[in-house]
């Protein structure tokens, strides 16, 4: 059984679909990149596999015991977080609320997990910083320590280098690419084909319907590949 | 000077006196606490509604002869609050234009049944005048509003205090929140009944139109010099309890209407924040 598996899914608003006919399953380990154009519902596929959106026909299902609360999340950032008097420190610990059960507080548990994830993303420095006079970098890099704190095994990234430098856009990149490596199964939604070509193990591409699905190797030799300019470069 | 203390002392002999300043401090205290979550989840306009609601629903008590007006307007008020922030999560335009229709409606026909059903014996402007501006409602409180509002602003205080941390990530990140599981409806719903709470108490201190001046100066000022959310909360408490007691002791001594004096001291206390704001925005942190 595959850790994440979509069946026949079908999605959309009020009765207007936006993508059909999806199917596909992420196995531990891999790296999935969802690419397609704006309005292809790359973001309504995210925001069903995490129970915030009902299909309007098909299934999600989550295997070898993952639970969906589990899957760490990296939303794009709204207009509200811009200017929310928030310390880095709160934000990355907010994620771990999933495990707090009924307990009011923070545990030292999870205080340590938050330390170590910002540890781990180079950001402890900046714990006691004010998150909205953060770069766009450094943000992105609080939210997916928070994201962390969620989910230890399944990591969903809605357009991670939205709005980033392109050196900064490589380095997150690097890092979600290290994350992987660590064993985290990544399901990554980006417009950027080059990137995806370059980092994921698999792509989906869809535009209302899935175009492609498969290993990246497959993805550059494969006519929608090419259509889209992907080099090979394996 | 002495002259002043003396005076105080004079009047806090009185138990009414000193009702007003522990439930306007303790009313302050909770419409801070609120206030941020408000701002910050952009829903502003949406207390000033809900203020609005409550005028409409004493209207009606009023009118029915009810001598326990909070029996229906903490109903009442709650009821639109939950209606209110259930809208306002997919609200665009038509969403706030049903705020605005509520709050003036609200406000229209509570003025029509207040002149249609004169209280007994009252004037109907000064009953009007007093619901909306509060002027001297709070120095007539009972000991069981005073009871009522301790234990009210009680259980504000505990239920915030203990979701704390979830009240935090709702209004931050309310997605996150609910996909990693967290029960996002029923927080909105706490803090929905919460707000309904606090204003149909706040009713009582400073008059329904001024009681968004309550929830709104603390946190906006606040958060003109303080980064962290949990700062800006305890900062916000403090301001508006610190700006309640001194509107009140004002009003006693210079005999201005009690609501709109606590309102002034939020006023100026935001003036202050904002100095101080941009004074320590200039110094490199």
């Amino acid at each position: 059984m595959a850790l994440l598996t979509v069946e026949n899914l079908s999605l959309g608003y009020e009765g207007i679909t936006v993508a059909e006919d999806l199917t596909f399953s992420v196995n531990s380990g891999d790296y999935l990149c969802i690419v397609g154009e704006n309005g292809s519902g790359k973001t309504t596929l995210m925001k069903t596999i995490l129970n915030l959106m009902k299909p309007l026909s098909g299934r999600v299902a989550t295997g070898e015991g993952l639970q969906p609360a589990a899957i760490g999340y990296l939303p794009q950032q709204t207009q509200v977080q811009k200017d929310f008097p928030a310390s880095v420190r709160e934000v990355v610990l907010s994620g771990s609320l999933n495990k707090s059960g009924f307990n009011p507080f923070y545990t030292k548990v999870q205080k340590r997990q938050a330390r170590d994830n910002m540890e781990r993303l180079g950001i402890l420095p900046l714990a006691t910083k004010c998150y909205r006079e953060l770069s766009g970098g450094q943000q992105q890099r609080v939210l997916l320590a928070r994201a962390l704190g969620a989910a230890d095994r399944m990591l969903l990234l809605d357009e991670p280098a939205a709005g980033l430098d392109p050196q900064i856009t490589e380095d997150m990149y690097m890092l979600i690419r290290q994350l992987n490596e660590s064993g985290l199964t990544i399901l990554m939604i980006s417009h950027d084909i080059h990137a995806a070509a370059r980092y994921a193990s698999h792509i989906l591409h869809v535009s209302r319907r899935p175009l492609f699905y498969g290993t990246k190797e497959d993805y550059v030799l494969s006519d929608i590949g090419q259509q889209y300019g992907c080099k090979v470069a394996v | 000077m002495s002259e002043n203390l003396a005076m105080l002392k004079y009047y806090f002999e009185f138990p009414f006196v000193r009702y007003a300043l522990i439930v306007g401090v303790l009313i302050a205290l909770c419409s801070s606490l609120l206030g941020v979550v408000l701002v910050l989840k952009r829903f502003s306009y949406i207390g000033d509604g809900l203020s609005h609601v409550a005028f409409g629903a004493l209207a009606i008590a009023t009118v029915l002869d009810i001598t326990d007006n909070m029996l229906v307007v903490l109903p009442v008020t709650i009821l639109f609050a939950v209606f209110l922030l259930r809208g306002g999560r997919k609200a665009k335009i038509q969403g706030d234009a049903a705020i605005a229709m509520l709050s003036v409606g609200a406000l229209a026909v509570g003025y029509i049944l207040f002149n249609l059903f004169p209280p007994v014996n009252g004037n109907v402007s000064g009953d009007v005048c007093t619901t909306l501006f509060g002027s001297t409602s709070i120095l007539t409180l009972t000991q069981n509003e005073v009871w009522l509002s301790m234990v009210l602003s009680g259980v504000v205080v505990v239920l915030f205090v203990l979701f704390y941390h979830r009240v935090f990530a709702v209004t931050f990140d309310e997605n996150f929140a609910e996909a990693t599981g967290q029960n996002t409806g029923l927080y909105n719903m706490i803090i929905a009944v919460v707000i309904a709470t606090v204003v149909a108490l706040a009713m009582k201190l400073v008059g329904s139109l001024l009681i968004s001046a309550l929830l709104i100066f603390p946190a906006i000022s606040a958060m003109r010099v303080f980064r962290s959310f949990l700062s800006v909360v305890i900062c916000a408490a403090a301001l508006s309890v610190v700006c309640a007691a001194l509107g009140i002791i004002v009003s006693i001594l210079a005999g201005t209407p009690v609501g709109s004096t606590i309102v002034a001291a939020d006023i100026l206390g935001f003036f202050v924040f904002s100095l101080l704001g941009t004074a320590k925005g200039r110094v490199p942190a």
